[in-house]
Order: C-alpha cells, then structure tokens, then sequence
C-alpha cells in the first residue's frame, strides 16, 4: 500500500511541476511531510544538502533518495518511475504532434521567436549559479580558466568538473 | 546507434551537478558538437519545450532530443541513460555513506566543482551564441529574458509564451502586407 502511495505521490509531483528540480522541492516537501508524514523536516533538510552535491538531476535523486528511505529499494524504483512518468508521456505527445506540424509555419514563426528567450534562459541561470559558485578569489580564478579552456581550447566538460573538483580539495 | 545515445546520456547524467542547467553544457558538447545528432537552432527548439512542460527539465530535455534522433526508442534509452547514474549513485549513497554525510573532502571537492559549473554554462552561452543567427531584435529579446528573470524573476514559462504569441503576430502581419 505504501509503494502505490509513494508512485501516486511522485506521479503527482512530476505532472505539476514546472521548470525543474529546485521547483519541484516545495511540492516534494508537501508531499511526504505534510500530507504523508514520511519524513520530519530535519530529515528532509539534510536529504536535500545530498541530494544537491550529488551528480544527476535534482529530481530524479530526491526521488529516489525520499523512495529510499520510505520504503527501501522498491521505493526508489517506485519514486523515481513516477516522477518521470508524467515528464515522458507528455514530452513524446508534443514531440509526436510538433513533428506532425513541422512545415506549418506557425510553428516556425513560434519558434523564432522562443529561441532568444532560450539564449536569455541560459544566461540567467549561469548568473545565478556564478552567484552561489563565487565565493572568493580562488573560485572566480577556477571559473574564469576553464572558461578560457572550455571555450576556446575545446576542453571537454566532463574533464573541466573532474579537474575542477581535485583542484578544490587541495586549494580550499 | 541506440546503445551509443544510451552511452552517451549516461555519460551525460553522471555528471550533471546541480539541476538541469547544469547538463546544458553536457548535451550541446555531446549531442550538437561531437556526434552532431541536433543542430544549435534544434536543440534551443528543445530546450524552450523542456522548459514549459512540467517535470524535471533533465528528464524532458533527454526524452524529447532521443524523440528527435531515433523516435520512442530513441526516447526511452537516453532516458534511462539520464536516470541511471543517479539512481545508483544515491542509492551507494544511502546504504553505505550516509553516515559519512559530514565530510571535509568533499565539500572543498564542491566548492571546486561550483565555479567550473558556472564556467560550462558562460561556455555553453558563448558557442550558441556564437552558431545561433542574431539581429538587433533577438540579441534584444535576449536581454529583456535576462532582465525579466533575474530583477523580476519572472517565470521562464510566461516569457517563452509570451514570446511565440508575439513572435507569430508579427511574422503574419508581415506576411499579410506582402
């Protein structure tokens, strides 16, 4: 009965959660504090500081990080498959039917429009991760030489976080 | 060709640190740069459904550029792909480390990583800035989203609506005069 529990409770918060991980967490927080009692908000806290430095999407650890400690293995698996569910199902209906209005030129039109939105997305969201990222001289030297290699030198991303990370445990 | 999208959506999920942005970087270098599986224009296409449609931003843009490369399969695999690094990392995490959850070493580890996150993302700005076509008016639509978002802190959602009425209203009152 928990398992059903926990997948309807994550189905939901991944169908009525928009604009990622971090919006997700309020309704994560109603979820399995309030409205289930699963968790006491000190454990959600720490959960949450984990959650963040580990590697994946926000989302998909806290589900399976909550699911976990719910109800074991299977209620990671549970947790996790219905966060994503919603995502899936819909993303593939609108992928499905844009494809079908490929040459429409609405579609077009639409798109030309949305594109800068995106470029300015982005560079919002680097604002707001340089905010939290530099703290001091050592990181702003970090950021702005990998910056230098990852666009100009063609240093790969995943090679710039591993340097990045061994650098930290020794200058910091 | 599926196992490959598999691998490399693996590949891109493990290191993915700090919420969907973060993997931004990850997928233009894998995706549009290195196996050229989606054109810059294609993937920002990509990107603005990801973000209006609820869920995890990782999770729709994933599902949505295997849609575009290799159909549902396509879909299913670089979602797995996506998932299963960190679905098996937290749960190493919580059976094993848990208790080591206070750890000096991997915190000077992050204060690393934090900056290089930022790095990627000012990268990853620059190089589809760099592919996109820009004018006058999509460079100032641009800083309007910046703008709206960082002072404002609009939702993204509302903006890119707000921009495809916008953008179509004005690209058929342009047809209709011709």
């Amino acid at each position: 009965m928990t398992l059903v529990k926990l997948f309807l409770s994550f189905l939901k918060i991944g169908a009525f959660s928009f604009g990622g991980g971090y919006a997700m967490l309020p309704l994560i927080e109603k979820e399995t504090i309030e409205i289930h009692g699963w968790l006491t908000t000190k454990e959600f806290i720490d959960i949450l500081a984990v959650v963040e430095m580990t590697p994946g999407p926000v989302a998909i650890n806290s589900a399976t990080f909550l699911g976990y400690k719910v109800a074991g293995v299977w209620g990671s698996v549970v947790a996790t498959i219905g966060v994503v569910l919603p995502s899936i199902v819909i993303i593939l209906i609108i992928a499905h039917f844009l494809s079908k209005f490929r040459d429409s030129p609405y579609v077009d039109w639409a798109f030309r429009g949305i594109r800068p939105v995106v470029l300015g997305l982005i560079v919002s969201a680097s604002i707001t991760v340089a905010r939290n990222a530099f703290i001091d001289v050592k990181s702003v030297i970090i950021g702005v030489v990998l910056f230098y290699f990852l666009a100009f030198k063609k240093l790969h991303p995943i090679l710039a976080i591993v340097i990045a990370g061994v650098i930290g445990a020794f200058v910091f | 060709m599926l196992f490959k999208m598999f691998i490399t959506f693996f590949k891109i999920g493990a290191f993915t640190i700090g919420g969907g942005y973060a993997m931004i970087p990850l997928i233009q270098e894998e995706v549009v740069e290195k196996n050229k599986w989606l054109t810059t224009e294609e993937f920002l296409d990509v990107i603005a459904i990801a973000e209006v449609t609820p869920g995890p931003v990782a999770v729709n843009t994933s599902t949505y550029v295997g849609y575009k490369i290799y159909g549902l399969k396509g879909a299913l695999f670089c979602t797995l792909g996506t998932i299963l690094p960190s679905f098996l990392i937290i749960l190493v995490i919580v059976k094993f480390l848990w208790k080591y959850r206070q750890n000096e070493i991997a915190d000077k580890v992050f204060l690393g990583i934090r900056p290089a996150v930022a790095a990627l993302i000012f990268s990853a700005v620059y190089k589809i800035g760099k592919t996109m076509k820009t004018t006058r008016t999509t460079l100032a639509i641009s800083v309007v989203t910046v703008l709206l978002i960082v002072l404002l802190d609009i939702s993204p959602i509302y903006i890119i609506l707000v921009a495809a009425i916008g953008s179509i209203g004005y690209f058929r009152s342009k047809e209709n005069k011709l």
